[in-house]
């Protein structure tokens, strides 16, 4: 379904693993290895169709393990990459993970969030990879990953992701659940004069001069396409600014640092959320992804109660935001973190929002979604 | 409240039935101006096994995705509705095709039987027309969406070349089911 209105915008009617194809595709994503997995298998599916259209690549490789692979080498020409996933094969994908991380490979990966561990319920509602996202792969490491909770939002933070990937040369994650990757919703696309693309820094120094990880000018060092006639090294050991190995303690020290302040000293770039009825609230909720929808309505039906609850929705989960958790945490006398796992999120409120009161979680696995009713029994336990 | 609608469609995979609420969704949105939303859900096995599709149409924006008072219901297996026959409200408006489905709580719903396959088979002479039927049979038996609106929803998504059969099909069941209401 398209259609025009009168601001030119194209409306849609997609369901969400589309509106991920096709934001990608409007990031300039020219490349994607995948394997296919139930929740997310639409997104490559459709991407086997548009990329080679738009003169892009499509390969579907023979496992996880491999189309990571293959997304860090595609990444290293010079192309925008992004491959998709759910939970099992999210796991498979953290050594190769760890290893764009080291090598400052800037990537894409979407986990179609499922239930259960291992095989899990493949074709039913998770929210289980909140800690795997921050701690999934090996080392000390950024992360960054962005759970929307509406399809044009799932639109606008995938494009982000990419803007994200590339502007800080680092693997990027958006975190969606099967919920939203198969509903279906009215959005409009934006014009792409609306929303600006970002490449990767590129050096400006001819060949010969190129140092591969040279942060002289800033933590995010210019990074040359391969087969341009700029070499470098790549390697997954701890390497100085040549790009080779080196077990220099100061070096491997300050290297390591510089990565972790790409996320750090941009925090005002990376974190985003969302606040309704916050204001004044006595009961706090903490909620993202397709959860914070149903916390959504347990917030509003609760101030039809009288209850004064407000939600905070963090659109990008890690880094987590910090800042207005612990504003919520100063103003409320307790806290529901909802969130479809057995609570994973709730430490990370615990630990920041420095709550006089309780905190507690409305958690809910098995495949079906926490209900707007059961979020606001809990808020209930808190007045 | 009357500004909600919920609807499911349950069948078995292969059946098409899944293009059922996307149709229904699209008309609500392009030719009534609403909010809807569709989901489907899928089980291990895609061709026969149980599936259905859920459609909420609201006049405000829906916040929580899942249906939680079901105004309409089709069903055209059995152990799809043993699957997925909950979520009804009481007077909820369920339509079998009684050849494939057998055991509903009558005292609960208002329950309507149509030959759908049967229809489908001997005006149509394809199954893939089995969908169209049932929009229009659905169009038949409820009044939230217009069935301008569904017909038209179901000639923009209907594969090119194949509108007019479709149409065709719509009526079919739309008669049909008009039909059974004056009995």
């Amino acid at each position: 379904m398209k259609n025009k209105n009168k601001n030119e915008r194209e409306v849609v009617f997609w369901p969400g693993n589309i509106v991920v194809a096709e934001a990608a595709i409007a990031a300039g994503c020219r490349f994607f290895a995948g394997y296919p997995i139930t929740p997310s298998s639409e997104i490559a599916h459709a991407l086997s169709k548009r990329l080679p259209e738009v003169g892009g690549k499509f390969i579907q490789m023979e496992d996880e393990i491999a189309a990571m692979g293959a997304l860090i080498g595609a990444s290293l020409t010079g192309l925008k990459v992004f491959t998709a996933t759910s939970g099992p094969g999210f796991s498979l994908k953290q050594e190769n993970i760890g290893y764009a991380s080291i090598i400052e490979a800037p990537c894409v990966i979407v986990n179609v969030m499922r239930g259960g561990p291992s095989t899990g319920l493949p074709t039913a509602l998770g929210q289980s990879d909140v800690m795997q996202a921050r701690w999934g792969t090996h080392g000390d490491r950024p992360v960054i990953a962005l759970t929307p909770s509406y399809l044009d939002e799932v639109y606008s933070e995938t494009i982000r992701a990419f803007n994200l990937a590339e502007m800080l040369r680092m693997p990027v994650f958006v975190l969606i659940d099967e919920v939203l990757g198969h509903l279906s919703e009215r959005l409009e696309i934006p014009d792409p004069s609306e929303y600006e693309l970002i490449d990767r820094p590129r050096p400006t120094v001819p060949p010969e001069e190129y140092i591969p990880y040279d942060s002289s000018q800033g933590d995010v060092p210019p990074m040359a396409d391969y087969f341009t006639g700029y070499r470098w090294h790549t390697t997954g050991l701890n390497h100085d600014k040549t790009g080779f190995p080196t077990t220099d303690p100061k070096i491997c020290q300050e290297e390591e640092e510089r990565m972790e302040r790409k996320v750090s000293s941009n925090l005002d770039k990376i974190i985003s959320y969302d606040e309704f009825m916050t204001e004044d609230a006595e009961i706090g909720v903490v909620a993202f992804g397709s959860t914070a929808r149903a916390a959504m309505v347990a917030v509003s039906d609760a101030r039809d109660k009288g209850i004064k609850a407000g939600l905070l929705r963090p659109i990008t989960l890690w880094p987590f935001p910090e800042e207005p958790a612990r504003e919520l945490g100063k103003k409320v006398k307790g806290i529901v973190v909802a969130e479809a796992n057995l609570g994973q999120m709730i430490y990370e409120v615990e630990r920041v929002a420095g709550c006089n009161g309780p905190v507690i979680g409305s958690n809910k696995v098995g495949g079906v979604p926490i209900y707007p009713g059961e979020i606001l029994e809990k808020i209930e336990e808190l007045v | 409240m009357s500004d909600h609608y919920e609807a499911r469609f349950a069948a078995v995979g292969g059946q098409g039935i899944l293009l059922a609420g996307d149709i229904i969704a699209v008309a609500a949105i392009t030719f009534e101006g609403l909010y809807a939303v569709d989901s489907p859900t899928y089980t291990a096995q895609v061709r026969g096994g149980p599936t259905k599709v859920d459609v909420i149409i609201d006049s405000k924006r829906i916040e929580f995705t899942r249906t939680t008072a079901i105004d309409f219901m089709l069903c055209l297996a059995q152990h799809s509705w043993d699957r997925f026959g909950f979520d009804l409200k009481d007077n909820c408006i369920v339509l079998i095709d009684p050849s494939l489905v057998h055991k509903v709580d009558e005292e609960r719903y208002r329950v309507y039987r149509l030959p759908i396959i049967e229809i489908t088979k001997k005006k149509m002479r394809k199954m893939v027309y089995t969908s169209a039927v049932s929009l229009g049979a659905m169009a038949g038996l409820t009044s939230f969406l217009k069935h301008e609106s569904i017909k038209k929803a179901l000639r923009k998504k209907a594969p090119r070349g194949t509108e007019e059969p479709n149409m065709k099909a719509f009526d079919y069941g739309f008669n049909a089911a008009r039909e059974l209401l004056k009995t």
